[in-house]
């Protein structure tokens, strides 16, 4: 195998003074600091979202519990989901998305550089917006400080008759700000993926994660748009006399349910398709065969990304709408499975006759393998409307959504840690410090989620802060605490793993896989221009094409 | 027709394993008072069985994608012995790409075709002469139940007669809120139905069987939502009966009003509790009428009893942090002839 040429990093004599470097940071254009910038301020954010979710969990341990209040609790569990959701999980796929996306079709920026950097600051001013409400969202009423209308903040909740003082504006405004940023920076990738392809690479030649960025891209542009309007018609109701959705006054709150759902179910696809565009790199390399059924593949994304449109209902099967419109949703809802299925057996025939490495980002992306099987069944459960009636906001729902956000996309987002962790460092990162953040991670979130379905089949709906004893609930919950802690320890490997890393690692040099995309062609870390030359490919994977002269991928194509 | 098919998914599921099999024996909630797959009321047993459908379904995908994955990644891993080329590239096959597009697009029909089916079995159900109706409204912390035909009000206890086959009796409930979303659900007894303001909603159950089911709120609500229990009391008929007649009396009045029932109309207690036949007549807290039939205070999260009720009535946020009830600011004795009075309301 031909490994690529080793390229020392470049060791200034004289270093920068910290204020200059910061500077450099806080105004920079380039893709690759913003992807940088976006993916440590999600981490930071993870950590936040993660030491909520621990509170939760020893709130809950044991019935009757009272380790917090339960203004304290409701407050947690709503910053949890909008922390995880908007401040982490969405910055990694944009971090992600602009670091890779330019190094994988061979441009050297992003299609609008200055946009990049708004974009990365809305969203940054979005997440600080949020936590300051801990400290001034008191406002003149003394009615308590952080959101606490849950993460999807149903109307009327989030009126002023139940919602005084500042909270909830600082949860809508969060989420407007930072909205503004996702939209900027859809666009921008949207843009980037169609005009700025390096020469020789067509649509048919792209890599599939620019694909999968590129349906993504639209699809936030199509949810965050009526969350943008939403928020805004939330704010006119509260502030201007609007009665959107003022129940008291004759509004409607199912229009908000439709509203934010219309967001958060293409959301899911949003987070879930650069998941799956990690796996559909990752897998290929780590199995050394190309991706089998590209064009199933690419179809396969479209056709999720137009049918991830039209199922936002089957969040609210429990709202009471008619028989025909319950129907119509189990019907998208299920219709959806089809085209996810063809990708899980997509990554199957690609692992299929191959020789697969069991590197870390291969064991992150073959456990997504199996838990993501698991939250499309689970989630063909809850199509089936009438099973629903039963399972929604029980804590089988709270159990499924986390099976697709953290044992599907946060096991792939690790993955791709992994992977191009060589690539924006230079350095390899531990692989035994790896493996045991996957153990430990694996085995926390099993028992964690795993167990979560019970009390939800056992009648334990979501969002409670406390149950009584001798409903069944109380060693599920046990478990579920348990496994958070490894969870938490599993995060704690990852992050020192990354810092020790850093600065101990050994030199990677350009092409640590073995790997066919262009991202492997420069050096680790690339340059500020990406590539000294424009590269010109004539196949999906140019790397291989050079490798293999006598066999190149172009023949084939 | 429904039996039948029912013994044709059990023996689908037998395949599933133990531990879910456990769940799934339709027994009297031996797991929990609120398992989903102990139903005891048609639409809960309809459900049941598409559950059991779904999931056998789900389960044999399970199984055979599991397989498909563990086997690949046992048999194609690199083995030490293995020399540094690289494996045949396959670039894919549409005959087994149109495979494995087809047959789950088959499934899916399937499952549609039989979730449709119960979808309309139960929303669609047609209402019988002789059912009872029951109006729920959802409150800040607590169920209010209005029984426009027989003129009864109460709160938080639910009772509703048994229903068999040869005297079919479902209660329906026209499901309305007070202020913000509610959601009503009673695992053993149906699915969960949302109570939203300015969006009434309805659902219906017979249970088969007389005994207490619970249940609770299930969207949330404000801060009290997971104190916002459900009880719902299933009554041979002839005790429904009685205990319509019995609810439907005013309060029992007295010629020289009680101690506690002139400071309980004398505090601010009557602007939101109503007892019929006095001068309370506030609707925003609980119908206090027959306050001692019921077992419970505080939507279910008290026993009731003279202790409980006192040192509910003296500081409700001490038992319920945030309820919208407030501590009045009584005295001792005070509190002692309210609760007196209290205990007079049966």
């Amino acid at each position: 195998m031909s490994a690529g040429p080793i390229v020392l990093r470049e060791t200034g004599t004289v270093r920068a003074p910290l204020v200059e470097t910061l500077h450099q940071w806080v105004t920079t254009v380039d893709h690759k600091r913003l992807g940088i910038l976006y993916i440590v301020y999600a981490l930071i954010f993870l950590i936040l979202g993660g030491i909520e979710a621990t509170i939760m969990r020893i709130q809950l341990i044991r019935p009757l519990n009272d380790f917090v209040s339960p203004q304290v609790f409701n407050r947690m569990f709503t910053m949890h989901g909008t922390t995880m959701i908007f401040f982490v999980a969405m910055p990694l796929v944009f971090g992600f998305g602009n670091y890779l996306v330019p190094l994988m079709i061979g441009a050297r920026d992003m299609a609008f550089p200055r946009l990049n950097a708004f974009s990365f600051w809305m969203t940054a001013f979005g997440g600080l917006l949020l936590y300051f409400s801990f400290i001034g969202g008191d406002g003149l009423y003394g009615a308590g400080n952080a959101p606490d209308v849950g993460w999807f903040a149903y109307a009327p909740l989030t009126s002023q008759t139940f919602s005084p003082g500042h909270s909830t504006d600082f949860w809508t405004l969060a989420l407007l700000v930072s909205g503004f940023g996702s939209i900027g920076t859809a666009i921008n990738l949207a843009t980037t993926i169609v005009c700025m392809r390096c020469p020789g690479m067509t649509l048919g030649k792209m890599p599939l994660l620019a694909w999968m960025n590129l349906v993504m891209s639209g699809l936030v542009i199509l949810a965050v748009s009526p969350l943008s309007a939403a928020q805004i018609m939330l704010m006119v109701d509260r502030y201007l006399g609007g009665h959107f959705f003022d129940t008291q006054a004759g509004g409607s709150a199912v229009l908000w349910m439709h509203f934010f759902w219309v967001f958060g179910h293409p959301e899911v696809y949003v987070l879930v398709i650069p998941a799956f565009a990690f796996a559909s790199e990752i897998i290929p390399v780590f199995s050394r065969k190309a991706i089998f059924g590209y064009p199933v593949m690419v179809a396969a994304t479209v056709g999720i990304g137009f049918i991830s449109m039209s199922v936002w209902a089957h969040h609210m099967f429990a709202v009471g709408m008619t028989s025909n419109s319950n129907t119509f949703f189990v019907l998208s809802t299920m219709a959806i499975a089809v085209p996810t299925g063809i990708k899980i057996f997509n990554w199957l025939g690609t692992m299929w006759g191959g020789k697969i490495l069991f590197k870390v980002p291969m064991l992150f992306c073959i456990a997504f393998l199996f838990q993501f099987l698991i939250a499309g069944l689970t989630g063909i459960m809850q199509g089936a409307a009438p099973f629903d009636w039963q399972l929604t906001a029980s804590y089988f729902v709270v159990a499924h959504f986390h099976y697709v956000i953290v044992g599907g996309i946060l096991f792939t987002i690790f993955a791709a840690f992994y992977y191009w962790f060589p690539k924006a460092s230079g350095r390899m990162y531990s692989e035994s410090l790896g493996r045991l953040h996957f153990w430990l991670f694996v085995i926390g979130f099993h028992l964690t989620f795993d167990f979560m379905h019970v009390p939800g089949v056992l009648g334990m709906p979501r969002r409670i802060y406390t149950y009584e004893p001798g409903r069944g609930w109380d060693i599920w919950n046990v478990i579920i605490t348990i496994g958070a802690f490894f969870q938490a320890a599993g995060i704690l490997v990852f992050l020192y793993n990354l810092l020790w890393s850093y600065f101990h690692g050994e030199i990677a040099g350009s092409d640590p896989w073995d790997a066919w995309t262009l991202e492997w062609t420069t050096t680790s870390p690339p340059p500020g221009y990406n590539f000294a030359t424009v590269p010109e490919v004539q196949s999906r994977r140019p790397l291989w094409d050079l490798k293999h002269p006598e066999d190149p991928d172009w023949k084939y194509e | 027709m429904k039996a039948s098919g029912r013994t044709t998914s059990r023996a689908l599921f037998a395949y599933l394993g133990a531990a879910v099999a456990a769940f799934a024996q339709p027994a009297s909630g031996a797991w929990s008072p609120t398992n989903i797959f102990a139903p005891d009321s048609t639409p809960a047993d309809t459900i049941f069985g598409l559950s059991i459908f779904v999931l056998a379904v789900t389960g044999a995908i399970f199984a055979v994608v599991f397989t498909l994955l563990a086997y690949a990644i046992v048999k194609f891993r690199k083995r030490a012995g293995d020399d540094d080329r690289e494996p045949a590239q396959i670039y894919g096959s549409t005959q087994v790409e149109l495979a494995w597009t087809v047959i789950p697009v088959l499934i899916v029909v399937v499952l549609f075709l039989a979730t449709a089916r119960v979808i309309a079995s139960v929303q669609n159900a047609a209402r019988p002469r002789g059912a009872i109706e029951v109006t729920v409204i959802g409150h800040q912390f607590w169920w209010e139940y209005r029984y426009p035909d027989l003129k009864v009000v109460t709160a938080n206890e639910l009772h509703i007669p048994v229903s068999d086959s040869v005297h079919p009796a479902p209660t329906f409930l026209t499901l309305l809120s007070a202020d913000t979303d509610h959601s009503f659900w009673v695992p053993r007894l149906a699915g969960k139905t949302d109570l939203i303001p300015n969006h009434p909603n309805s659902m219906w159950v017979d249970p088969h069987e007389t005994g207490l089911f619970l249940g609770q709120c299930s969207q949330y609500c404000g801060v009290q939502h997971a104190l916002m229990l459900l009880r719902v009391y299933v009554q041979p008929r002839d005790e429904f009966d009685r205990w319509i007649k019995q609810q439907s009396q005013p309060a029992p009045v007295s010629e020289t009003a009680s101690a506690g029932q002139r400071i309980f109309e004398a505090t601010a207690c009557v602007s939101c509790h109503t007892v019929a036949g006095t001068a309370a007549k506030g609707r925003f807290g609980p119908d206090l009428t027959h306050l001692m039939s019921r077992d419970t205070i505080a939507s279910g999260a008290l026993r009731n009893t003279a202790d409980n009720l006192r040192r509910w009535i003296r500081n409700p946020a001490a038992i319920k942090p945030g309820c919208l009830m407030p501590a009045m600011g009584l005295s001792d004795p005070d509190l002692d002839a309210i609760t007196a009075y209290m205990e007079t309301l049966r």
